[in-house]
């Protein structure tokens, strides 16, 4: 096994591989990635997510080439162009349906996958990069979604647009000038569709897939971190040199990441096949009316995983006519994300061995991230008003201050009570 | 061992968590969508005598003033009429089979006629909702404060007259109940007009998405397959990992 491995490496096998091999590392890749490469034994239901999000980003681009084929980016066709992929492109339907419901399931996913870096500690030392990576990654692919969603040139994909195209023209002094240079007009127009064509299709996808890359070679370059937040580099084998802990991610974890999968896919194709709507919340209804620079919609409600960030910015108060208090917070809810690194003092890094007081505040924020999300959906005076003594505030608006500000402490208290939290003795070896 | 009841553990969860999402999504959004209503269009995509009926009241009576233009006529075929019999019947001014179903009213003569362009009705049940439709078409009534002499109880004044009062009748509102009355009876009974505007409901759903039978349909062939590449996969899983301690 061991001579046989110093044959590979050192480029002398023979055949096709050994021709590739002098000019290309190819198996050299493919052990340092796929059968050499150590993970912790230990993953659980949380791992799955990672893959899962290549899935479905590989999903997104197939579907999105094909799709290109038929769409036309301009104001007077766009809307007509999405219908006739619906109607007269053969298999049309589907391919769109897979794009829509893929855009959302991209979300569900790389939430998930967050979720699970946070309760794990998956971004303490020495992951911080990979971490740094991740944000970027979800930064591009909040992007990704936004200029997507203009493209149907529906009711929402428009007025969604002039609403987050004005964000930036909050901005005190330079701010109207970065709108009107975003949107390439003054208001949101057929030069807007194009542009934000040009960015949805190859702009953003190239620094995705680059990102992408970064994430993953990072990763192997530390190794992943696993449920018990313990580094199982630390105890080797002796003779091989391998994590005690470890199994190589082929066959392993492709055999296992492949049940998720096709759990996924059972999820997936329910979803896309028989409910592609989603009760509105993937496709919403006003996106069948093709849009109206004269028609402003009663109610603009973005995508529902914008609308956690959305109820932020609701939620803050403008100083004086600025609104820029508000789209500030709401740059700020998604950025902070990138600091956790440096905010978590604790000893630990997986919530198996965190105290209490971290579990509080996780759980804290989760609730605060959900109200959030679901108030984003609805308009502010869904719940009433409170009475003369709140001067008659909107309860939703109220509700969702006080959200926002237990949103931010989980982050900003962060270093107070991850250090303070009393934890559990760590083991040695993972646990299973 | 311990390796394996964790693992079972950890798919039951992905199930759970994957399986709730659309039904939370779905729950929230049935509560959210509870427009009022009140009535409950009577939508049966693989009634191709109620969709027959209801595509030959929409070209006689909506297309004149409507368009549909990302509906082609020979897509008619989906509910079991031939193409000559789309041709003999439902063609009327030299348009091919093929063509869609345009209108031949000037956008700028509509404007000037009722204040506004009468919308594209392709995807109209997909942006309002079958059951919207179907108690629009039943919610006209009398009002003469409006310019057409109609109103509508669920779009406030409305700018299209009661294109099918010969056959409902007219309607006053009665504004102590809030509720429509029949003060004059129309050439069919309410329940006759209730099936005529239902299969026309029915036949504008269908237009919205013409493809929605096949898609659903090929969904369980997907699911079916799926099912049994998850069996070979849990199986696969478990050969590999059964040395893993």
């Amino acid at each position: 096994m061991a001579d046989h491995k110093v044959v590979e490496t050192s480029g002398q096998s023979s055949g096709l591989m050994g021709w590739i091999d002098k000019r290309f590392p190819l198996t050299s890749n493919i052990k340092a990635h796929l059968t050499e490469y150590y993970a912790p034994k230990n993953f659980n239901f949380w791992y799955f997510f990672g893959s899962l999000a290549l899935l479905v980003l590989v999903m997104q681009i197939v579907t999105g080439i094909f799709l290109t084929m038929h769409y036309k980016p301009s104001a007077a066709e766009a809307f007509a162009s999405v219908e006739y992929i619906m109607r007269d492109v053969f298999g049309g339907n589907i391919i769109r349906y897979m794009h829509s419901t893929g855009a959302s399931m991209f979300f569900v996913v790389v939430y998930l996958h967050m979720f699970r870096g946070l309760i794990y500690g998956s971004y303490r030392n020495p992951r911080e990069l990979i971490w740094l990576f991740g944000v970027g990654i979800f930064l591009c692919l909040m992007g990704e979604a936004f200029f997507g969603y203009l493209l149907p040139w529906g009711q929402m994909s428009y007025w969604g647009a002039q609403v987050i195209v004005n964000l930036f023209a909050t901005i005190p002094l330079i701010g109207p000038d970065i709108a009107e240079w975003l949107r390439g007009d003054y208001l949101v127009s057929d030069a807007t569709l194009n542009r934000f064509f040009a960015f949805h299709v190859i702009a953003l996808p190239l620094v995705i897939l680059g990102l992408v890359m970064s994430h993953l070679i990072a990763l192997h370059e530390v190794g992943s971190n696993n449920p018990d937040g313990v580094e199982i580099k630390a105890k080797k084998d002796k003779a091989t040199g391998i994590p005690l802990d470890g199994i190589p991610f082929h066959p392993y974890y492709t055999v296992k990441d492949m049940v998720g999968v096709v759990v996924f896919l059972i999820v997936f194709a329910t979803i896309m096949f028989f409910a592609p709507e989603m009760g509105g919340y993937f496709l919403e209804a006003n996106n069948f009316i093709p849009a109206d620079p004269l028609k402003t919609p009663a109610h603009i409600a973005p995508v529902w995983y914008f609308t956690p960030y959305y109820s932020i910015l609701r939620a803050v108060p403008p100083i004086g006519i600025s609104q820029f208090p508000g789209v500030a917070a709401m740059g700020l809810s998604v950025m902070i994300f990138a600091l956790l690194p440096w905010l978590d003092r604790s000893p630990v890094k997986s919530i198996r061995y965190r105290g209490t007081l971290y579990k509080k505040w996780l759980a804290a924020f989760v609730v605060s991230f959900l109200v959030l999300g679901y108030l984003g959906t609805v308009p502010s005076n869904v719940w009433g008003q409170f009475g003369p003594w709140l001067a008659g505030a909107d309860r939703a608006t109220v509700v969702a201050r006080i959200f926002t500000v237990v949103y931010f402490a989980f982050f900003i208290l962060m270093p107070w009570y991850s250090a303070k939290d009393k934890t559990k003795p760590v083991p040695e070896r993972v646990t299973g | 061992m311990k390796m394996f009841t964790i693992n079972k553990l950890a798919m039951k969860k992905l199930l759970l968590v994957f399986a709730s999402l659309p039904l939370i999504l779905i729950v929230q959004a049935a509560v959210a969508n509870e427009v009022k209503i009140g009535v409950t269009a009577p939508i049966d995509a693989s009634d191709h005598g109620s969709l027959q009926r209801g595509a030959k009241i929409f070209i006689n009576k909506c297309l004149n003033c409507h368009s549909a233009n990302y509906m082609r006529y020979n897509r008619l075929q989906d509910i079991g009429l031939t193409e000559k019999q789309i041709k003999d019947n439902l063609l009327f001014a030299g348009e091919k089979v093929g063509d869609t179903m345009t209108v031949a009213m000037n956008p700028k003569d509509a404007k000037k006629w009722f204040g506004v362009v009468p919308p594209d009705l392709s995807v109209e049940v997909r942006a309002r909702g079958a059951d919207w439709v179907y108690a629009y078409m039943r919610g006209f009534y009398r009002d003469e404060t409006t310019p057409t002499g109609w109103n509508n109880i669920v779009y406030d004044k409305v700018a299209m007259p009661h294109v099918l009062y010969q056959m409902q009748g007219e309607q006053v509102l009665n504004h102590e109940t809030h509720k429509l009355e029949l003060v004059k009876p129309g050439k069919l009974s309410p329940s006759e007009y209730n099936a005529y505007v239902g299969d026309l409901t029915n036949y504008m759903a269908f237009m919205a998405e013409p493809g929605k039978q096949q898609r659903q349909q090929l969904g369980w062939w997907v699911l079916l397959f799926l099912g049994v590449i998850l069996v070979l996969a849990r199986k696969l899983k478990k050969e590999y990992w059964k040395d893993i301690k």
